[in-house]
């Protein structure tokens, strides 16, 4: 997995809540056996005439967004299915970082993102942005009152800057496990395979319920 | 196949101090699967975690396959992996799958399954079905036990008292090469449905009612415990068809403790993988511990009047817009949890305008399947909606059994003949409709009662619109050729 440095790029919003991964990227091209290809597949159906030309009033179709690489949408992006299409299918189009927010209700804080899509994002080396809502909705103003905005994630540091005449900062959460994965670029399966020693004294005392 | 069963042992002094206090403690149902899952601790968040059954399909897993090649890797656990197709097979004839690209992707899956030594029950085989129907019918899922799948509804697995949860291909490549998972601590939360349910009332309305209350992304993060009088006194399909939608509220898993009914389901039928006679005694031992204790603390509870509950009709597109059937369509700026864009696009899409009564939405398709609804007892539930009745005029209903042998009991109770002499199609087992990766789809502008999982636009076919119902609700729907109150209709 290649690591995430920090990251300088184009905006570009998608104003809609909850975008399932059904709307990411539609059933018809999870029949495809391979890992690559995707990139024309992202948001199929919303990006699409019926005639196949692009869908004008699609946000992403327009050509301020062209080249963008930080993906600015709304909460509980990525639920549904846990398709990983739907990530291949984000960062083959372009993207590198994707920002959403976090929203209170009541007591409890529901998170920007679905928990199958950040996983998968994160073993493909996307990194998904969690924001206040206040944040988000300021990113979403900056972007509509400034063409061209760019912003740069600085993973490291876990800020978000938009490179307006006077810059605006956003400081970010992430798990420290998270971060270092992504920073590093690790392979999780040689990291686990490290272990191969304690996952067989494991079976070996937990051969519960197993079949050989 | 089945070896020897030994519950593992837990709290002996050689564990260590930490360990053994950490035994004394009150757990929830969540805590004693995972604590005794993991292998070894990775940081302050993350744990790598044992697998004890994997669960694949054609859909996610090439990929994974492919990245074990490129490495040179094998499949650790050969046994601990079994294999089935069921996202892309057609129903109709499944002799001869019409389209090159869904054929290569079966055909990708025997080649892998041979390859590195998976059990496969493929299209020949008497078993084959969706893959979280078929997992519990052959005593693959089992309590106390952790089960992933590249595929989201694997919360389905958790009504045994399980932590099953859906994974993506890296994940499942992660899981070929290694048996573990690289997992963070979700945290816990109990749902209770106090009370009893009315008549007519299903497990499908029960989680479609919670959906509504928590929202499309209140359990994430979670893991849902499902408990109460109207939770125990639900079947295991009916626990299935709840666990199953734990994802649609955002929640990757959703738990049931294991009970009588559960014991009672795993001993009957032929299920080739459950434990048989002394060894089952013993695991029964075992699988009764697995409750949580009276005074274990979750992160979160909720508590939802069984009684309260009517039938759910869903009339946007996610699971979380969703109405009594008394209802009638939401003004767009009065849908708590959603803003008024949201829901503007959601009816636009849907065609539906604020006021109308859910009752007058008339439907073109009716489909009756899916990891969701698809078991016997759904079937029997449908079947006895349309017997002696016949379905309107211009509605098409496709009944799509989970799995051959749910085909196979239906046919031989005699559904099939009440399905199609009521007008239905009586189809083979496969996903189908449900996500239309196969022929099955709805045209643009269609409109489905269905008892599936996900209303999400472009679903069941690009433009097509869905409801999501119970059984009962949907074979009412295809009859009266409108959504009707189940409870009062004659």
């Amino acid at each position: 997995m290649e690591a995430f440095k920090n990251h300088r790029g184009l905006m570009a919003t998608l104003d809609r809540a909850n975008v399932d991964t059904d709307q990411i990227i539609p059933k018809q091209f999870l029949k495809s056996i391979k890992r690559t290809g995707f990139e024309s597949n992202l948001f199929h159906d919303w990006r699409y005439l019926a005639d196949g030309k692009p869908n004008p009033n699609f946000e992403l179709n327009q050509s301020r967004f062209k080249n963008a690489t930080i993906l600015v949408t709304r909460n509980n992006f990525g639920c549904g299915s846990s398709r990983e299409h739907a990530v291949w299918a984000v960062q083959q189009y372009g993207f590198k970082a994707v920002i959403a927010p976090s929203q209170e209700r009541g007591n409890s804080r529901v998170p920007a993102f679905a928990d199958i899509f950040r996983n998968n994002s994160t073993k493909n080396g996307l990194l998904t942005v969690e924001l206040k809502e206040s944040e988000v909705e300021e990113i979403f103003q900056m972007v509509n009152r400034y063409k061209g905005l760019e912003a740069t994630v600085n993973l490291e540091h876990q800020r978000i800057t938009l490179h307006l005449p006077e810059e605006i900062s956003f400081h970010f959460e992430i798990d420290s496990s998270i971060k270092e994965h992504l920073v590093r670029g690790l392979d999780e399966i040689e990291q686990t395979l490290q272990f191969q020693n304690k996952i067989s004294s494991f079976e070996s005392r937990h051969n519960a319920q197993s079949f050989k | 196949m089945q070896l020897a069963f030994l519950p593992h042992c837990p709290a002996l002094p050689f564990f260590g101090f930490s360990r053994y206090t950490n035994e004394l403690m009150s757990k929830t149902l969540f805590e004693k699967i995972w604590d005794r899952h993991i292998v070894t601790t990775l940081s302050n968040e993350t744990v790598l975690l044992y697998i004890d059954r994997h669960l694949i399909h054609e859909v996610t897993s090439p990929q994974a396959f492919e990245g074990l090649r490129l490495s040179r890797r094998k499949v650790r656990r050969p046994k601990l992996t079994f294999a089935t197709m069921d996202h892309n097979v057609p129903t109709d004839d499944r002799t001869v799958i019409k389209d090159p690209i869904s054929k290569a992707q079966i055909e990708a899956l025997t080649k892998n399954c041979k390859e590195f030594g998976i059990t496969l029950y493929d299209l020949k085989s008497d078993l084959q079905g969706i893959v979280h129907i078929i997992g519990p019918e052959l005593g693959f899922t089992l309590p106390g036990t952790t089960i992933v799948c590249g595929d989201s509804h694997t919360s389905t697995h958790g009504a045994f008292g399980t932590l099953a949860f859906g994974i993506g291909t890296s994940e499942v490549e992660h899981v070929l090469a290694t048996q573990c998972l690289i997992q963070k601590r979700p945290k816990t939360f109990k749902v209770e449905f106090a009370g009893a349910l009315k008549p007519y009332v299903t497990a499908k309305d029960m989680i479609l009612k919670m959906i509504g209350v928590i929202g499309t992304a209140g359990g994430t993060g979670y893991v849902l415990e499902y408990c109460g009088a109207a939770v125990r006194n639900l079947s295991m399909e009916a626990r299935m068809t709840m666990c199953n939608m734990s994802i649609e509220a955002g929640a990757r898993a959703g738990m049931i403790a294991p009970d009588e009914t559960t014991f009672k389901y795993i001993s009957t039928g032929s299920r080739p993988y459950a434990p048989k006679g002394k060894e089952f005694d013993e695991s029964v031992k075992f699988w009764k511990t697995l409750t949580t204790d009276p005074d274990a603390k979750y992160d979160r509870t909720l508590t939802i009047d069984a009684v309260e509950i009517a039938p759910q009709v869903t009339w946007g597109t996610n699971p979380g817009m969703v109405l009594d059937v008394t209802g009638r369509i939401p003004e767009a700026d009065k849908v708590p949890g959603y803003n008024r864009k949201d829901v503007e696009q959601a009816l636009t899409y849907m065609g539906l305008k604020p006021g109308i009564a859910i009752t007058d939405i008339q439907i073109d398709t009716v489909f009756i399947g899916s990891c969701t609804n698809a078991r016997i007892e759904d079937l029997r539930a449908a079947a006895q909606i349309f017997k002696g009745r016949k379905v309107a005029p211009k509605v098409r209903v496709l009944v799509v059994p989970g799995s051959q042998q749910v085909r196979k009991q239906a046919e031989s109770e005699g559904l099939n003949k009440i399905f199609q002499s009521a007008g239905c199609e009586w189809r083979e087992s496969g996903c189908s409709m449900c996500l239309a990766m196969n022929p099955d789809q709805l045209k643009p502008g269609e409109r489905s009662a269905s008892t599936s999982n996900r209303n999400f636009e472009g679903r069941q076919g690009k433009g097509g619109r869905t409801h999501l119902v119970s059984p009962e609700m949907a074979a009412a729907a295809a009859i009266a050729g409108h959504f009707v109150d189940i409870r009062s209709w004659k």
